[in-house]
C-alpha cells in the first residue's frame, strides 16, 4: 500500500459520507432548524432577561443572539459528531461497518478518515447555518467567515472524535437515546454556548469549574473568538489535546483484540 | 503474485474464546488455491467466529491464520488485501447506487476510479446487471443484491474468497446462480473458495469438506472420502453420523 492508496481511500469515504448526507435530506434540515430555533425564539425571548456584558472577544455590547451565536454553531458541530456515531452503530448493527473493517489499510487510518469525513459534512452545515444567521442580523466581519474555518475544524474534529468514543463502548443502538440525555444535553447546558461563565460562577462555583473544563466549552470559545479574528490559545490547546485523547481511546476501542469487538463477540456468543 | 505450493488459506491450532465458552477449538486447515471447500456446519458451529478471525474482525489469541503465506495478525495490511468476503448479513448501502457501493468498495483498497470504472463493468458483466449499475441498492432483489457483493468482493482481485451462508434466505434459481458463478470462478481464475453453509445439498462430490461441530473441525477431506470414512451412503448421512458421534461421551 502507497501513499496513493491512502488518499484514494480517504477521498472514497469523504465520498461516501457526502452521498449518504445529500440523501438523507432531512437530516440536514433539522440541523439547519435545531440553531435557527434557539436563535430566532430562544433568544429572542432572553434576550431582555439577561444582559451580557463586554468581555473578549467582543469589543462592545452585544446582543445575545450575537452572544449564542458560536454556541448554535458548536451545537451543529456536537450534534453532527454524534450522528455520525450513531450511523456507526447503526453501520454495525447492519453489518455495512465490517466492509470498511476488513479493508487492508490500518484501522486507525480508516477511523480517521471517517472523522474527517464527518468534519467537513458539520463544515458544510455550519456555513449554511451562518449564511441563514446573516439573514436575522448575525453579522460578524467578513474575514470572520474565513478565520472561524480553522477553528470549525479543531472542534469538528474533537466532537466528532467524542462521537466516535462513545459509539466504540456503545453495544446496540438501543442505548442512544442514553447518549442524548447524558452527553448532548449536559455539555450543552454545562457550557459557555448560552451564558458567559463568569454568570455561571455568580450562581456556583462548583458549576463554573465544570463548565471551564467541558471540552465543548472549548469548542465554542474558540469558534467565538476565531469569528472575530482572535485565537484562544488556552482553549485551542485544549481543544487539541481532548481531540488526541478522545481518538486514541476511540481506536483503543475499536481494535480487534481489545475494548469494542472482543466485548461484543462475547455478547454476541 | 501466489507461490507455488504456499496454501491460499493455513489455519492452524486456533482456539477461541468468549469467556468461559470455547467457540472454536483446535481448529487447523489448509485451502489451495482453485480449491472449493465447503465449510458445513449447523447453526452455532463456529463458521461466523472462523470467518471474523480470518478476516481479523477479532483477532486471534493462540494459533495462527495465514492468506497466501501472510498471517493475518502480523501482516494484516497484506493479508487483508488479498481476501474477499461476502458477509452472512447484507453489508450494502441501501442508500447508495449499485455503482455508488462497488466504487466505494473499490476506494478502500485504493484502487483508482478509473481503473475501478473498468472493473465495476467486468464484474457487472459476468453477474449480468450491468443495467443495474445506477439503481439504488434498495430497488433490487434478494438474490440481485448477493451477485452485487460477490461482484464487490471480487473488484480487488482477491486470491481467497470467503462467503458466510451466501445463499440463506434466497430462491433456488439464484441459489444455484451464485454457486454455478463461485464454481466457475473456481475453475477459470484459480481462485481458492471458502463457503461455508448449513446446506448439505450445495455439497459437491468433488468438493473438499471442513465439518465443523461446536467449534472442533469433526472431519475434513474430499466429500467422497468424508463419506467412505463415516461408512455412509452420501454426505447427508455422512454429516448427521459425525454430529450424533460427537454428541456420544467418549
Amino acid at each position: 500500500m502507497t501513499l496513493i492508496h491512502y488518499y484514494r481511500c480517504l477521498i472514497g469515504i469523504i465520498w461516501r459520507e457526502a452521498l449518504r448526507f445529500v440523501h438523507q435530506r432531512e437530516r440536514f434540515f433539522s440541523a439547519l432548524v435545531r440553531p435557527l430555533i434557539w436563535l430566532l425564539v430562544f433568544a429572542a425571548g432572553f434576550r431582555s432577561v439577561l444582559g451580557v456584558s463586554i468581555i473578549p472577544p467582543y469589543e462592545t455590547y452585544v446582543t445575545y443572539e450575537v452572544y449564542i451565536v458560536p454556541g448554535l454553531i458548536g451545537m451543529i458541530q456536537l450534534f453532527n459528531g454524534m450522528q455520525s456515531s450513531l450511523s456507526m452503530v447503526y453501520d454495525r448493527e447492519m453489518g455495512s461497518m465490517r466492509t470498511l473493517l476488513v479493508s487492508p489499510l490500518p484501522r486507525w487510518y480508516l477511523l480517521v478518515c471517517k472523522l474527517l469525513a464527518g468534519t467537513a459534512v458539520s463544515v458544510l452545515q455550519v456555513y449554511a447555518f451562518l449564511v441563514i444567521a446573516y439573514f436575522f442580523d448575525i453579522e460578524p466581519p467578513l474575514y470572520g467567515y474565513v478565520t472561524v474555518l480553522p477553528a470549525l475544524i479543531v472542534s469538528g474534529l474533537m466532537l466528532g472524535a467524542l462521537g466516535m468514543l462513545l459509539s466504540s463502548w456503545i453495544k446496540q443502538l438501543e442505548n442512544f437515546a442514553g447518549v442524548m440525555n447524558f452527553v448532548i444535553f449536559p455539555m450543552f447546558f454545562a457550557s459557555s454556548a448560552l451564558y458567559p461563565l463568569w454568570k455561571m460562577q455568580e450562581s456556583s462555583e462548583i458549576l463554573f469549574y465544570i463548565c471551564t473544563y467541558n471540552p465543548f466549552t472549548a469548542a465554542v470559545e474558540i469558534i467565538r473568538f476565531a469569528l472575530y479574528g482572535d485565537v484562544n490559545w488556552p482553549y485551542l490547546g485544549y481543544a487539541v489535546v481532548a481531540t488526541v485523547v478522545f481518538m486514541a481511546l476511540a481506536i483503543y476501542g475499536y481494535d480487534p483484540s481489545r475494548g469494542l469487538i472482543a466485548r461484543k463477540a462475547g455478547a454476541m456468543a | 503474485m501466489t507461490s507455488p505450493g504456499v496454501p491460499a488459506l493455513e489455519v492452524a491450532g486456533l482456539v477461541h474464546e468468549f469467556g468461559s465458552k470455547r467457540a472454536l477449538d483446535n481448529v487447523a486447515f489448509a485451502i489451495d488455491p482453485g480449491e472449493f471447500t465447503v465449510l458445513l456446519g449447523l447453526n452455532g458451529a463456529g463458521k461466523t467466529t472462523l470467518y471474523s478471525l480470518i478476516t481479523r474482525l477479532y483477532n486471534n489469541r493462540s494459533g495462527s491464520i495465514k492468506i497466501l503465506g501472510f498471517d493475518v495478525r502480523k501482516q494484516s495490511s497484506e493479508a487483508l488485501a488479498r481476501i474477499g468476503v461476502v458477509f452472512q448479513q447484507p453489508t450494502l448501502d441501501l442508500d447508495l447506487t449499485v455503482s455508488q457501493n462497488l466504487h466505494y468498495h473499490a476506494a478502500l483498497h485504493g484502487i483508482s476510479r478509473r481503473e475501478a470504472q473498468a472493473r465495476i463493468n467486468t464484474e457487472l458483466a459476468r453477474i449480468n446487471l450491468t443495467e443495474r449499475a445506477n439503481d439504488k441498492v434498495r430497488a433490487l432483489s434478494g438474490g440481485q443484491r448477493r451477485r452485487i457483493e460477490l461482484a464487490r468482493a471480487l473488484l480487488h482481485r482477491p486470491k481467497l474468497l470467503l462467503l458466510d451462508e451466501p445463499t440463506v434466505g434466497l430462491d433456488i434459481g439464484s441459489r444455484q446462480a451464485i454457486i454455478a458463478h463461485v464454481r466457475k470462478l473456481c475453475r477459470e481464475e484459480n481462485l481458492a473458495v471458502l463457503w461455508a453453509t448449513h446446506l448439505i445439498d450445495e455439497v459437491d462430490e468433488t468438493d473438499k469438506v471442513i465439518v465443523l461441530h461446536l467449534g472442533r473441525v469433526l472431519a475434513i477431506g474430499r466429500a467422497t472420502d468424508v463419506v467412505r470414512q463415516a461408512s455412509a451412503g452420501h454426505i447427508r448421512e455422512a454429516f448427521t453420523t459425525l454430529i450424533e458421534k460427537a454428541a456420544k461421551p467418549s
